[in-house]
């Protein structure tokens, strides 16, 4: 408890790789929920203690897909109801939980847990300069008011220059369907 | 024999397939006559096993593009008719709708009336029937477990586990010792999906639905949530009483049709349930009393232990992790459970579980884990209804 400011928690976690489960980091971090404000984010400083796995020939393999389709990409239920993800979608899968944790961050309090539900919409935006552009519709989950949350996302990626949420809004229930 | 896949690139390479097809006995299968094979084309085509090596040499010297369709044909033919699934549509490891679990219902019963009488509990507000398992061999004054599963809507690997529970007992008993005595010592009471009408909404309309199907007076908005519906500290906490919400306790405990039937039942059983067992998802979470308030249960100390071996049995098989403790401080406060009303009538061994995974799919948990997720539950459930057995009171 911090007198008139908030509750700090400290925290040391272990990070690990989606794609290699041996492959681990560890990582302490402060989180600081602000009092009474509902609207401001909570303040998070890390530490990794070592260093994250170089991503450079998958972000470019699936960089290059995107940029040689002849249509912008346009996808819907990602996963579907019974689970499945294509491998073509795994990459866009992945891009809509880190931006939707960026969302998840800027929209938390110490009474919410959010997860990503899933991607009901993504729309690829075209651009005239080296960025991928997709416009996401997702579903949060809110554990504790067990709600379902449609959340409008635009997300910006490049292999250089990673994700970038430019815009993202919350929608009223029926904006899923 | 073997079905091959190739994708001849020019002229030259649809001429190398029509030789190979004038030389020897090939049966296209894509297109239906070599006469119609072009560049670019997917070409299917079953060759005799003792030609099959020279074929496939004979594509890798061409360069052609192929891969191996069907290794076996035989084989894959001889499985078809193996597999129940082609004639019922049910399988253990996929999610199945409410009709195919329905007709699984009679059909499992009607396999084994020794182990398992199907009978009705209720009717749903949309008219279904609810239908329950009775699993055991017959025998006098035997004491009863009852587990039920879909709860809510959207969690689907939870009815999949009711299934699968009730698959193993069929095909265990007898072989497996424990299975064996817990049926012939103790009777089952599985209730594969609560919420018919909501588990069909969440195939046909809203994946994503958790609550029943019933109207609310002077709303639009529809259902309640049934695991805030029952008379324990009703509506008091963690339960909104706004129908819009997810978690509406309802007009009244036991207001829906679907939580009567099932407080009905065990109210009627009452003096033969030693246990009961509640199954949900996700979160990886063996839960137990009290979820409506933080006092804690009598047999507190005895039910931490319970669950703390209960998890230690389900993590030895893939070393999933499960949290354990009592609901209020393990998940959140939340009045109106069911697990809590079935403690306070006298039902001391009241778990919750809240299934695989822990957000990374959530309610959208692929096929391909609900065979492991299912053999791990299966160990944390035949370890309590062991131990039930050997607490009777």
């Amino acid at each position: 408890d911090i007198d008139d400011v908030g509750h700090k928690y400290y925290l040391e976690l272990v990070l690990e790789d989606v794609l290699d489960k041996d492959s681990t980091v560890n990582c302490t971090a402060e989180v600081l929920y602000h009092l009474g404000s509902k609207n401001v984010a909570p303040d998070v400083q890390f530490t990794l203690e070592g260093e994250l796995k170089n991503t450079d020939e998958a972000d470019n393999v699936f960089y290059n897909q995107i940029k040689s389709l002849e249509k912008e990409l346009v996808a819907e239920n990602i996963p579907d109801s019974h689970g499945n993800v294509s491998p073509e979608m795994e990459p866009i899968r992945r891009l809509a939980w880190v931006a939707s944790g960026y969302v998840i961050w800027q929209n938390s309090t110490e009474n919410t847990k959010f997860h990503l539900a899933q991607i009901k919409r993504v729309k690829q935006v075209k651009r005239s300069d080296e960025y991928l552009e997709f416009d996401y519709m997702v579903l949060l989950h809110e554990m504790v008011s067990q709600e379902i949350i449609p959340w409008q996302m635009t997300v910006l990626w490049h292999p250089q220059h990673g994700v970038q949420v430019t815009q993202d809004s919350r929608q009223p229930k029926h904006a899923s369907e | 024999q073997k079905v091959f896949r190739v994708i001849p690139q020019n002229d030259e390479q649809v001429a190398i397939i029509n030789t190979l097809a004038s030389n020897t006995e090939v049966d296209f299968w894509q297109p239906d006559s070599v006469t119609l094979v072009r560049p670019k084309m997917e070409v299917d085509f079953r060759v005799e096993a003792d030609i099959s090596s020279e074929v496939e040499d004979l594509l890798k010297e061409s360069g052609m593009e192929y891969r191996v369709l069907i290794d076996n044909l035989q084989a894959a033919v001889d499985a078809q008719f193996d597999s129940k699934a082609r004639t019922t549509g049910h399988s253990y490891e996929k999610y199945n709708n409410w009709e195919t679990i329905a007709a699984w219902t009679a059909d499992i019963a009607a396999q084994n009336p020794d182990l398992v009488t199907r009978s009705v509990i209720g009717e749903t507000y949309e008219g279904r029937p609810m239908y329950v398992l009775k699993m055991g061999k017959s025998g006098p004054n035997k004491k009863a477990i009852f587990m039920d599963c879909g709860f809510h809507a959207r969690e689907w690997i939870s009815p999949a586990f009711c299934q699968w529970f009730v698959k193993e007992a069929v095909e265990t008993y007898g072989k497996d010792t424990v299975m064996t005595t817990l049926l012939d010592s103790l009777d089952f009471y599985v209730l594969p999906v609560v919420n018919i009408d909501g588990y069909v909404y969440t195939w046909t309309n809203d994946r994503m639905w958790r609550k029943t199907r019933s109207k609310n007076a002077g709303s639009f908005c529809i259902g309640t949530d049934p695991n805030r519906n029952f008379n324990a500290g009703w509506c008091s906490l963690g339960a909104s009483r706004r129908p819009c919400d997810s978690t509406y306790c309802g007009s009244a405990p036991e207001s829906e049709k679907e939580t009567k039937a099932l407080a009905d039942f065990i109210r009627d059983h009452l003096s033969t349930i030693k246990a009961y067992l509640t199954i949900h998802s996700y979160s990886q979470l063996l839960l137990f009393p009290y979820s409506y308030t933080y006092d804690l249960p009598s047999n507190y100390e005895e039910l931490n232990t319970i669950a703390r071996d209960a998890s230690k049995q389900l993590a030895s098989l893939y070393n999933t992790k499960y949290t354990y403790g009592p609901g209020a401080t393990t998940i959140y406060p939340a009045a109106g459970g069911s697990d809590d009303w079935a403690y306070d009538q006298g039902i001391k061994y009241s778990f919750t579980f809240e299934l695989r995974d822990t957000g990374k799919y959530g309610f959208v948990l692929p096929e391909s884990q609900i065979k492991p997720t299912c053999e791990e539950t299966l160990l944390a459930v035949k370890y309590i209804a062991n131990y039930v057995l050997e607490h009777l009171y």
